[in-house]
């Protein structure tokens, strides 16, 4: 398992649209991702459970790849979230 | 003729025919089904049928309303196609063997259930979508679409509530305005009533009875009247004539440069209290804004307003500027402004107490939390800095070291933010007479008519006994601004005037003979001076 963890810096967080972006970068990977805030975690594929996280600016959260292309996976959302948030 | 009164989305002005729009009753009926897998079957088919709708709306909606608002569509098709969404849904219908219209409806309630009890209005707000997506599927599941009964003469939309997607699919040749009882200055429709340039009212409880009957919208003072009578309708299509003709002189005007016949040349920016006047601004063809009062940004709330929500205010600000200078007033309360939870204790004569920036001196928790969320955003667009309230050079100074200090903590952190220019309002005697020395601190000027004239003249502007004395272009008033102007341009400021006396044409030439460098007044008025300003000096002196 790969994981990562992030600072979000878009000043209003993983918003509607931020999230539909995430969800289809997540659905391209065969790996299961899965986004950690606090004690609450959502599959990155999921965009309802996602948004239902409520993450904001200057939250942290962790971002896990556990698959065949857990590698790929990684790296490409590590470079989204630096990218888009 | 009835009266209603509600808060104003969008102003303008609209005459015509009541459509009172009812969503066609979801009256979801519980009933036991005996082949699940047909069922679901059946729903699947809804999906893909509501699905489909949903990619056309967005079509329409970039046509109409642009990208960013067209996403809400993109996003409402992501929707549907959330996997617990549909587990939810498929699932009910298993476990319960029931219709599937009750299991998306139940499916529904729950989600928006979770996103209404969110601590972020944002998130709030998005129980709506939700539901607007579960109706849409129930309305596919009865009818084979969803789609709504389409307008087709010009009417007043009158309606409870109304979805995005509803907003949109109107065609809006057939829309004068929108009213409705709920919904929010945040939600999606306002957004779209803006975008739409129709004016919009919420929270005026719509009556069937009004259907088909005459009505007038009042975008301005936010009422609604049914059966207007003769001299109130006269008035108003006058009013509205007026508004029309302001209009068409703005789409004259717009994109125009603003220089007189012999080459003179004023900029000319807009006075703001909040976002939506930065939609004003856009609107009348501001060049820049001259004046943006952060104050809403406490006045608004019941504790101070964090820097998340500050930055997020400003940086949206720059945003939709695109471009063009955004000058940006830091806290500027006291006086006539007072704020509970800022503690303050009352004064004999706030008006020359504690105010501005003098809390922001001795309040610096305050002030630092306000000019991190300025720099952070200043990456976003050309932000200049302004501080209300100078009478010193050494207030001038301490709020310089502030702001280095605020500079040095983000660079510690790794935060970006772009180099600013600084100014400071000229408002009070003390800095008009002082304004060479200060001119070396700064980058810019911009006098502040209304304070410089109470403190020049004596004369308390909130007593209106007073109204027979206060003389707005007092010469000792104007020699005070011409001071200031001469001052910083020997210094290297730039200098403009953001008080109620730059809007005043019969000063327009004087101040361009002063040299005034931009005018910044509230924007409904911009175009009206660019229209003088054009109109003034002798083409055939120069070539």
């Amino acid at each position: 398992m790969k994981t990562f963890s992030y600072e979000i810096r878009d000043s209003v967080g993983i918003h509607a649209r931020p999230a539909g972006l995430l969800v289809k970068e997540a659905k391209k990977y065969e790996s299961r991702l899965v986004i950690k805030k606090d004690e609450k975690e959502a599959d990155l594929t999921k965009l309802m459970a996602l948004m239902g996280l409520g993450i904001k600016c200057g939250d942290t959260v962790s971002v896990s790849a556990e698959g065949s292309d857990e590698d790929i996976a990684i790296h490409a959302l590590e470079a989204f979230f630096k990218q888009n948030l | 003729m009835e009266q209603f009164t509600g808060k104003v989305i969008y102003q303008g002005i609209a005459i015509g025919p009541i459509r009172i729009y009812t969503k066609k009753e979801r009256q979801v009926k519980r009933y036991k089904i005996a082949d699940p897998a047909a069922e679901i079957a059946r729903f699947e088919k809804a999906c893909e049928i509501a699905s489909a709708e949903l990619a056309s709306l967005y079509e329409v909606a970039l046509r109409k309303v642009g990208e960013d608002n067209a996403m809400i569509f993109e996003v409402h098709q992501m929707m549907l196609a959330d996997t617990d969404f549909l587990d939810s849904v498929t699932h009910i219908i298993r476990t319960q063997e029931v219709n599937a219209e009750m299991a998306v409806a139940t499916t529904g309630d729950n989600f928006s259930a979770m996103f209404a009890a969110m601590d972020d209005d944002y998130m709030r707000a998005r129980a709506a979508d939700v539901k607007d997506v579960a109706e849409r599927l129930i309305a596919c599941l009865i009818n084979g679409s969803s789609e709504n009964e389409l307008l087709s003469e010009p009417v007043i939309l009158v309606a409870n509530d109304l979805a995005p997607s509803e907003t949109v699919q109107f065609d809006k040749s057939h829309l004068l305005a929108f009213v409705t009882h709920l919904g929010s200055a945040n939600s999606h429709t306002a957004i779209l009533a803006r975008t739409m340039n129709l004016p919009a009212l919420i929270g005026i409880k719509p009556d069937p009875a009004w259907n088909g009957r005459l009505a007038v919208v009042d975008g301005y003072c936010g009422t609604l009247t049914i059966d207007p009578e003769e001299d109130y309708l006269r008035q108003m299509q006058e009013k509205k004539a007026k508004e029309e003709e302001k209009r068409s002189l703005l789409q004259q005007l717009r994109g125009k440069e603003t220089v007189t016949k012999d080459g003179r040349r004023m900029r000319l920016y807009a006075n703001v209290g909040n976002l939506s006047d930065i939609h004003s601004a856009m609107e009348n063809d501001a060049e820049g804004i001259g004046l943006f009062r952060s104050e809403f940004l406490y006045l608004e709330k019941e504790d101070f307003p964090s820097e998340e929500e500050q930055f997020a205010v400003y940086r949206t600000a720059l945003e939709n500027m695109g471009g063009k200078k955004v000058i940006i007033r830091t806290l500027d309360i006291g006086a006539d402004k007072q704020i509970d939870y800022f503690g303050l204790e009352k004064e004999e004569n706030p008006a020359l107490g504690f105010r501005a920036i003098r809390i922001c001196l001795k309040r610096p928790d305050i002030f630092r939390t306000q000019l991190r969320a300025l720099l952070r955003a200043s990456v976003y667009g050309p932000l200049s800095i302004m501080f209300p309230m100078i009478i010193s050079l050494d207030e001038v100074r301490a709020v310089k070291k502030l702001l280095e200090d605020v500079k040095a903590e983000l660079s510690l952190q790794n935060i970006p933010f772009a180099p600013v220019e600084i100014g400071i309002m000229i408002e009070t005697p003390a800095a008009a007479m002082i304004s060479d020395e200060l001119a070396a601190e700064v980058d810019f000027f911009s006098i502040g008519t209304n304070d410089l004239t109470q403190y020049t003249l004596a004369i308390d502007r909130q007593n209106p006994k007073l109204d027979e004395f206060y003389d707005p272009k007092h010469p000792a008033v104007l020699r005070m601004i011409q001071t200031t102007v001469a001052n910083g341009h020997a210094h290297g400021c730039w200098v403009g005037i953001c008080g109620e006396l730059g809007a005043n044409e019969t000063l327009t030439e004087t101040f361009l003979e002063m040299g005034v460098d931009e005018l910044s007044v509230s924007p409904p008025l911009i175009l009206g001076l660019r229209k003088r300003i054009r109109e003034l000096g002798n083409a055939k002196e120069d070539v």
